[in-house]
């Protein structure tokens, strides 16, 4: 297998972006990636998207985004896992390169959120539960996970401000992000006190509806290098699924999938969580991101909400997480969080992330997930000079 | 929605039922083709008690679409008796007053309506198991 690098990023502002189209943002989010390495003519094209079907009526994004992207004839691939396919996006590109079908593969997510209204924005979300089992009872998805937060509080005693925490710590991250759709701080008394979704969550502990796209370029280490400046490499890729249902999970307070994806990447790359540096997680709701610390092993299960109050995951913590904002701040176009949380990490372990730079970040780690933990794609990603 | 997409589910909805594994005697809800835990495919039939405990829960507040008249309105995962759990609507209850490992058990009831001239749709849901 060849060894595989990150050779360029490519991010826009999200937000909501009623002036601009699904191809159009896939677009503009693939040509700064192409200007970021240099390149402009790819191999192959993987497009993760969770419902172009159902939140723009377009499907065959396999054909729009290339036809579009000046790339006619190459072939391209719309892959789909939920809030998890542009993470499985990243992940096909790197198979590309790294079994040797293509030099330069470039990976798109994508996700026009806001063509629709809200009710049929929680329709489409919502595809990605079980339709016959949960949502026919009337379950959201801000729902399935207050009751992973339920159980969690049952079963370890984790406290509604603990429970508000990620977002404080989210949103201040945030701040310092010039594409992040809400860059602004916000207090534990305005989370813990804005208007009630899914009893325990609130609005500030849910992640927004949003419209983004974010790009990475991949190609072997050889391409990297030719550039002649500092470069990442994928090292580990990880890749699990759990039953689609949440009542059938081995239980109610951990994200299997996770964990198990998470195991996969580190033993791929030779290394323990203690060898990364930070990471960014699929913080979806603010329980997510408590669930996923425990599940990736940056602390033991039912000692994420305790850590987090003790700023083990703030910008200047010793485990950093979300350093871009995460899902809460930045945005959460589903089909686009898996690619840009990739680009966060290339861009933090480049040195380029001014104000919200995390110091001496030299591996980081991605974790996106798909559903209520059903699915979950984790990369690990390394500097090198 | 096309009648035949809630009519198939109607063992389920209706009266609860479950496959039992031949082999390794696992209850999955819904039945299943292959049995998860030895992967066996001889399955039969069972009907399933409807009785067990909350395991975790949630009151919606911000409903979907067709289900904004009964909100706000529980949804729990309960661990029944033949040791599987199941998601449905916990009713009959002040949702505010529900607490993990409540006693419950399930009733026939109207789950939702798809529209002014679609389908009525039925199945179960949870209520506090008064133990009459
Ligand atoms: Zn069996």
């Amino acid at each position: 297998m060849k060894e595989v690098a990150v050779i360029g990023i490519g991010m826009i502002d999200w937000g909501e972006l009623w002036e601009k189209s699904l191809r159009t943002i896939a677009v503009e989010a693939a040509l700064k990636c192409f200007a970021d390495a240099g390149v402009d003519k790819v191999d192959t094209i993987t497009i993760g998207c969770m419902s172009g079907g159902l939140f723009n009526n377009q499907e065959h994004l396999g054909s729009i985004v290339p036809d579009y992207l000046g790339q006619r004839f190459v072939p391209a691939t719309r892959v789909e896992s939920a809030c998890a396919s542009g993470g499985l996006a990243v992940r096909s590109a790197f198979l590309e390169v790294a079994s040797g079908m293509a030099e330069y593969a470039l990976a798109i997510g994508v996700e026009k959120m806001t063509d629709v209204d809200g009710g049929e924005a929680t329709f489409a979300l919502a595809t990605a539960a079980d339709q016959d089992y949960e949502a026919f009872h009337g379950i959201t998805f801000p729902g399935l996970y207050a009751m992973m937060a339920n159980a969690h509080m049952f079963k370890y005693g984790t406290t509604l401000e603990q429970l508000a925490q990620p977002s404080v710590k989210n949103h201040f991250n945030g701040s310092m992000n010039p594409h992040a759709q809400y860059p602004f701080k916000v207090s534990l008394e305005q989370v813990m006190n804005s208007t009630k979704v899914a009893d325990p969550l609130r609005l500030l502990h849910c992640s927004p509806i949003t419209d983004g796209a974010a790009a990475v370029l991949l190609a072997p280490v050889e391409k990297a290098k030719e550039m002649n400046k500092p470069y990442v490499v994928i090292t580990g890729v990880g890749h699990a699924s759990d039953t689609i249902a949440l009542a059938q999970r081995q239980d109610l307070y951990s994200l299997k999938a996770v964990e198990v994806a998470a195991q996969r990447a580190l033993k791929m790359s030779g290394k323990t969580i203690k060898d990364v540096d930070f990471a960014e997680v699929h913080d979806c709701f603010s329980i997510a991101e408590l669930m996923v610390m425990e599940a990736i092993g940056v602390v033991e299960p039912g000692q994420s909400g305790a850590a987090v109050m003790n700023g083990l995951t703030a910008l200047d913590g010793d485990f950093p997480i979300n350093p871009s904002g995460g899902l809460k701040s930045k945005g959460h176009p589903v089909g686009a969080t898996g690619v840009a949380q990739v680009c966060e990490a290339v861009s933090q372990l480049r040195g380029e992330s001014g104000k919200r730079q995390v110091k001496n970040a030299k591996t980081a780690l991605t974790q996106n997930m798909g559903g209520s933990g059903a699915s979950s794609v984790v990369h690990i990603l390394e500097a090198r000079s | 929605m096309k009648v035949p997409r809630h009519w198939r589910e109607t063992p389920q909805r209706y009266r609860m039922e479950a496959g039992k594994c031949s082999k390794c005697g696992s209850i999955q809800f819904p039945g299943r083709v292959i049995c998860p835990d030895c992967g066996a495919t001889e399955m039969e039939t069972v009907k399933l008690s409807g009785k067990g405990e909350l395991a975790s829960y949630t009151v919606i507040r911000v409903a979907p679409t067709g289900f904004t008249d009964l909100a706000p309105y529980a949804v729990g995962v309960v661990q029944l008796e033949e040791g599987m759990r199941v998601m449905g609507q916990v009713v009959d209850c002040d949702p505010d007053n529900l607490k993990i490992g409540d006693r419950l058990t399930t009733q026939f009831r109207r789950i939702n309506e798809e529209g002014k001239t679609g389908m009525i749709l039925y199945g179960f849901k949870f209520v506090p198991d008064l133990g009459l």
